[in-house]
C-alpha cells in the first residue's frame, strides 16, 4: 500500500481517472507477455505529458516508490512485471506524433504511439522506418526503444536502435534530459541516446524519441529454398553474405518448425527437409533481380533440394506463409509457449541448431526453432505446459544450457527481446564481472535509489531462475 | 510431440477452496485449458473495439482473460467492477482471429456471464423483463408473432404517433427512443405465412437447403427471409422453412442462460434433421455464429453430441452458399445517373465474419452487380456497437464505436450501406439518423440489395 499522501499528490497531478489503484487495475497491471510471471502493482498510472511524467518522478522519489514504465507489456523477458510493486506508469496517452520533418527526414514522437499506427502513417508519406518486431501491432514506440527491438529486417536495415537519434526522458529525480536531436553526426560528449536505447526503463522513462527515416525500396522480391542439409542450409547464409549480397530478410525453419507449420497451415511442405530458408531483396528492380538470381545459384550450389522464386505478389505471400505462421503454429501445440532468441554469430547457425537439438532431446522437451539466420538470432521455442511444475523445470534446464551453448559460439543470452527479469540471472555470463560492474555504475549514476524499474536487468544471483508467484 | 504420460500429471483446475460463491462456481464452469491458453502476447488488443475506445488493459481480451483467470486461481475476489468489465465485452470475438494460440475468448467470455448469471440479483423488474423476453418471448414463436403484431399494431394505428406526439417516449432514455424512432415497420406474417414452408428452385435444383428464419429476423424483416428464399431459389436451391424452428439461443448464450440456450438447441437439431436438407442456411450472422457452434454448446449432452456436430457442418452464411454452389443469376443496378456507377459499401457483422468465417463471399457477390462499384470502408471489420442488445445495455461506449464508424462510413460516399445481421443493420441506420446523412445513404441487407437487382426479374412480391 502507498502513503495515502502520495496518492493524493499523484491524483491531483494527472486527475482522478488516470491514477487507479482497485483491484481491476492491479490485476491487468500484474503480467506482460512473458510466461510464468505475475507480481501487482500498487497502483497504475496514465501520464498525458513530460511535464506531468517529472512531477510523477519527483512525488514517486520523494517516497521512494518504484516505477516500472511501460506501453502494451507485450515484451518476453518480463521486462514490466512490477516484481518489487510500486507504480506501473502506462504510457498509452502519449501517443502524440509531433512532427515529421521532410527536409531532414526524421520523425519526432511520443514514446506511448503504437509502432504500426506509426509506420502506417510514415508510408504514407512515401517513407519508411524500418524496424519490425512481430508485436508491432501492439507494441509502442517506447516500448521497442526500451527493448531495442529487433525485427525480420534486421540484416539489411539494422535495429531500433540504428534509427533513434534523439531522445527526452525523465530522470529518477523528475529531472527531464535531452539527448542527441535531427543529427546524421553528434560526437558531444557520451552517447546517452544509445544508452537509453536497450535500457529496459532502468535508466530513465523516455517520453519522447526522434527517429531517422529512409526513402522506401521500390520493388521486393521473395524467394524459398530448402535443404535436406541443414550444413547446406548455414553455408548457404554464409555465402550469400560472402558474395557482398545483403538480402533484406533471411529467414530459417528448422525441421520441428517446418511439421508442425505444416500441420497448421496444410501448405505441402515436404516433410524430410532438414531446413526452410526464406530470402527476400529489396531495391531497385535491376539490382534485386540480379541479387535473386545469384542468391539462387548459390542455394543450387550448396545442394539446395527445391528452390522457389515468387513471380508474383500472391504467390510471394504464399512462401511468407510459412515462416509467418511459425509463431501460430507452435502457440496452439501446448498451453505454454517459451520463445527465447540466443543469437549467434551467423556462420555458426548451423552448431546451434544442432546443439538445440541435443539440448532439447537431452532433458526430453519440445523446442523448435526457427528465427532471422541473417543475423544469427535464432528463435529456440519451447511448448509445455505452466502446469506441469516437473516439465517447465526441465525446459528451464535445457534453456539454460541453451544460452551457455550460444555463449561459447560467441553468441549471446538475448539478440532482441531484452535481460529484463528472465535473463538477468545469465547476464554475466556475457558481460563478465568487469562488464557487469560497469552497467552497475552506470544505473547508480542515473537512479542511485534504484527506483526505475527494479529487480530487472541486476539479478541478485548469477544463474539462477526467478519464478514468482502463479502465472 | 506431447507425452502424454506428462499429460495425465497436470492438474486440470486449480486445487483451491474458495469462500466466494461467485469465485466457486466460475472455477466449476470456466475451461482452464482455456485460460492457461492465453500465453498474454498482446495481439488481441489492437482487434478489440473496446480496448481501441479506452486504452485500457483490463478492457481488453488479455485483460479479461487475465481477471477471470485471477478469480479461478483465488488472486481476487470477484466485485461489481468485475461484473462490469465482463459486460462490457461486446462479445463481437475480432479478438478470436488475431490469436496465436486460438483461445475460445467466445466460450470464455459466455461461461463468465453464465457464472455471474448464477448468482445475479436483479431488481424485481428487471428479473420480469428477463424471464418475460428469455423464458416467454423468445422460445415461443406464437409470443412472438403476437409481440411482432403488437408492435405492428403500435406502429400503425397512430399509437406510435400519440407516444412521440405527447411526450411519452420522452419518458424512455434517450438511446431507446432513438431505437424505437429506427425500428422498421414489423409483422406479425413471417416468412411461412407469406410463402409456405417449401420453395421450389429455379431450372434445375442443387440442392435441398433449409431457412433459418431467426427470431428478429421474422418480425422485423420478414421481407429479407423471403428475399433470401427467392434469392436461393434463383439461384437454383430448393428451399424447406421447417415452421417448429426455434430461437437460436445466442441472446440467452450471450447474456449467461446458457441451459435455456441449450434447450433451444435441442428443439433446433430435432426439427432440421427431419428437415433432411443439405445446409441449413443463416441470414444473420449473430444467429449463425451460435449455429455453427452447436457442437460446442452441447459438447457435454452425450445424447445429441452426434446430431449438434452434424447440425453445425451444415450451418452456412448464405452469401457462402450462392457463391461456393449457386448458380448466380446476373445482377444490375437500373439507377444509373449520368452514367455513373452507384457506390456501394459494406460493414462486416462480426460473428459472420470472426466465428463463421465469412467475410469474403458477400463481399464477392456485392462487386457482382452491374453498375456498382463497391468501395471498401476503413474498419469495416470491426464491430458497430450493436453487439446483440450491448447498445440498449451499455449505450455510452456503443454510441462512442458508432460515431467512429460513421465517420469512416462518410469516407467512401456510399450510396448503399449494406450489412448481414438485423442488429448491425438496425446500429447502421441509427447511425445514419443520427450523423444526419439519411438523405444521402441507405441501410439495407445485402440480400434485400442483390435480391432487388436481379435483372429481368418477374417475380415481385
Amino acid at each position: 500500500m502507498l502513503d495515502a499522501n502520495l496518492t493524493k499528490q499523484l491524483r491531483q497531478i494527472v486527475g482522478e481517472k488516470h491514477y487507479r489503484d482497485d483491484q481491476e487495475a492491479l490485476v491487468s497491471h500484474s503480467y506482460d507477455g512473458t510466461p510464468m510471471l505475475q507480481s501487482l502493482p500498487d497502483g497504475v498510472i496514465y501520464p498525458e505529458n513530460t511535464d506531468q511524467v517529472s512531477q510523477i518522478m519527483k512525488a514517486l522519489a520523494a517516497y521512494k516508490v518504484p516505477v516500472v514504465s511501460r506501453g502494451s507489456g507485450s515484451n518476453l523477458c518480463g521486462g514490466t512485471v512490477p516484481v518489487q510493486g510500486g507504480v506501473v506508469m502506462v504510457m498509452h496517452r502519449m501517443n502524440k506524433i509531433i512532427e515529421v520533418d521532410m527536409e531532414n527526414l526524421t520523425a519526432t514522437v511520443q514514446t506511448g504511439k503504437i509502432t504500426a499506427e506509426f509506420t502506417a502513417h510514415i508510408e504514407s508519406l512515401g517513407l519508411f522506418y524500418p524496424p519490425d518486431p512481430s508485436s508491432m501491432k501492439i507494441s509502442t514506440i517506447g516500448g521497442n526503444i526500451a527493448e531495442c527491438s529487433g525485427g525480420l529486417r534486421g540484416l539489411k536495415y539494422g535495429t531500433t536502435k540504428d534509427y533513434v537519434i534523439g531522445l527526452e526522458a525523465v530522470l529518477a529525480s523528475g529531472e527531464i534530459i535531452r539527448t542527441g536531436g535531427k543529427l546524421m553526426k553528434d560526437v558531444a560528449g557520451y552517447d546517452l541516446t544509445k544508452l537509453l536505447v536497450g535500457s529496459e526503463g532502468t535508466l530513465a522513462i523516455i517520453t519522447e524519441a526522434t527517429l531517422k527515416l529512409v526513402p522506401p525500396p521500390a520493388f521486393k522480391k521473395t524467394m524459398l529454398a530448402m535443404f535436406k542439409d541443414l550444413y547446406g542450409a548455414a553455408r548457404t547464409v554464409s555465402r550469400i553474405i560472402e558474395m557482398k549480397i545483403i538480402p533484406a530478410t533471411l529467414e530459417f525453419m528448422d525441421n520441428p518448425t517446418i511439421r508442425v507449420v505444416d500441420d497448421f497451415a496444410k501448405l505441402g511442405l515436404p516433410l524430410d527437409m532438414e531446413a526452410i530458408l526464406l530470402i527476400e531483396q529489396d531495391g531497385d528492380p535491376e539490382a534485386v533481380e540480379r541479387d535473386i538470381a545469384k542468391i539462387r545459384e548459390i542455394c543450387e550450389l550448396e545442394k539446395a533440394d527445391r528452390v522457389e522464386v515468387a513471380e508474383t505478389r500472391e504467390h510471394a505471400e504464399k512462401l511468407l506463409t510459412a515462416r509467418r505462421s511459425a509463431f501460430t503454429a507452435l502457440a496452439r501445440l501446448r498451453p505454454t509457449t517459451i520463445l527465447e532468441d540466443a543469437t549467434v554469430p551467423r556462420s555458426r547457425i548451423a552448431d546451434m541448431v544442432l546443439r538445440i537439438n541435443e539440448i532439447a532431446l537431452k532433458y526430453k522437451v519440445s523446442i523448435a526453432t526457427f528465427g532471422h539466420a541473417g543475423d544469427g538470432n535464432l528463435h529456440p521455442t519451447a511448448t509445455t505446459d505452466a502446469r506441469d511444475k516437473e516439465e517447465v523445470h526441465r525446459v528451464e534446464q535445457a534453456f539454460e544450457e541453451i544460452f551457455e551453448a550460444a555463449i561459447e559460439l560467441g553468441g549471446t543470452i538475448t539478440g532482441e527481446h531484452g535481460v529484463g527479469l528472465v535473463k538477468a540471472p545469465f547476464l554475466e555470463w556475457k558481460v563478465g564481472r568487469a562488464g557487469m560492474d560497469v552497467m552497475r555504475g552506470i544505473k547508480l549514476a542515473f537512479d542511485p535509489h534504484n527506483l526505475l524499474n527494479p529487480g530487472k536487468m541486476f539479478a541478485k544471483e548469477t544463474r539462477k531462475r526467478v519464478v514468482i508467484e502463479r502465472g | 510431440m506431447v507425452n502424454p504420460d506428462t499429460l495425465l500429471t497436470i492438474p486440470k483446475k486449480p486445487d483451491i477452496e474458495h469462500a466466494n460463491p461467485l469465485s466457486r462456481t466460475m472455477l466449476a464452469k470456466l475451461d482452464y485449458d482455456q485460460l492457461t491458453n492465453c500465453m498474454r502476447c498482446g495481439f488481441c488488443l489492437p482487434a478489440c473495439p473496446t480496448f481501441r475506445e479506452t486504452g485500457l488493459e483490463p478492457e481488453s481480451p488479455r485483460g479479461r482473460i487475465a481477471l477471470m483467470k485471477a478469480v479461478v486461481d483465488g488472486v481476487m475476489d470477484p466485485d461489481q467492477a468485475f461484473e462490469d468489465q465482463m459486460n462490457h465485452c461486446l462479445g463481437c470475438r475480432a479478438c478470436e482471429p488475431a490469436c496465436p494460440a486460438d483461445v475460445k475468448y467466445g466460450q470464455l467470455i459466455e461461461q463468465t456471464r453464465d457464472a455471474i448469471e448464477d448468482h445475479a440479483e436483479h431488481s424485481a423488474p428487471v428479473k420480469g423483463l428477463r424471464k418475460l423476453f428469455f423464458k416467454g418471448v423468445f422460445p415461443h414463436r406464437g409470443s412472438l408473432k403476437w409481440m411482432g403484431r403488437s408492435l405492428a399494431l403500435y406502429q400503425k394505428s397512430g399509437l406510435r404517433r400519440v407516444a412521440r406526439g405527447t411526450g411519452l417516449m420522452k419518458l424512455f432514455p434517450e438511446h431507446l427512443r432513438e431505437m424505437e424512432s429506427i425500428l422498421p415497420d414489423a409483422t406479425g406474417k413471417g416468412v411461412v405465412e407469406r410463402i409456405g414452408t417449401v420453395y421450389p428452385a429455379k431450372g434445375e435444383k442443387i440442392a435441398r437447403v433449409a431457412l433459418f428464419r431467426g427470431c428478429i429476423m421474422d418480425v422485423m424483416f420478414a421481407d429479407t427471409n423471403v428475399n433470401t428464399v427467392k434469392l436461393l431459389s434463383e439461384a437454383g436451391f430448393e428451399v424447406v422453412i421447417p415452421n417448429d424452428q426455434v430461437c437460436c439461443g445466442a441472446l440467452h448464450a450471450h447474456s449467461g442462460e446458457m441451459d435455456q440456450a441449450r434447450g433451444l438447441a435441442r428443439t433446433n437439431l430435432k426439427v432440421f434433421k427431419e428437415a433432411g436438407v443439405e445446409h441449413i442456411v443463416s441470414n444473420a450472422g449473430g444467429c449463425g455464429a451460435l449455429l455453427v457452434e452447436y457442437d460446442h454448446l452441447l459438447h457435454e449432452d452425450p445424447e445429441h453430441a452426434e446430431l449438434a456436430v452434424w447440425f453445425a457442418e451444415s450451418v452456412i452464411d448464405v452469401s457462402r452458399l450462392l457463391v461456393e454452389r449457386g448458380r448466380l443469376p446476373e445482377f444490375a443496378d437500373a439507377d444509373v445517373h449520368s452514367g455513373q456507377s452507384v457506390k456501394i459499401t459494406y460493414q462486416d457483422s462480426c460473428h459472420l465474419r470472426n466465428v463463421m468465417k465469412s467475410s469474403d463471399a458477400p463481399r464477392r457477390l456485392m462487386k457482382q452487380v452491374a453498375n456498382v462499384s463497391f468501395v471498401e470502408m476503413k474498419e469495416a471489420d470491426r464491430c458497430c456497437g450493436s453487439a446483440g442488445i450491448y447498445n440498449v445495455t451499455q449505450p455510452e461506449m456503443a454510441g462512442q464505436i458508432l460515431e467512429h464508424k460513421m465517420a469512416h462510413a462518410n469516407e467512401t460516399e456510399a450510396r448503399y450501406l449494406l450489412t448481414s445481421n438485423p442488429g448491425c443493420l438496425l446500429q447502421m441506420k441509427l447511425g445514419v439518423e443520427k450523423h444526419g446523412v439519411s438523405d444521402r445513404m441507405e441501410v439495407k441487407h445485402v440480400v434485400d440489395f442483390l435480391y432487388e437487382r436481379i435483372a429481368g426479374r418477374t417475380d415481385d412480391k
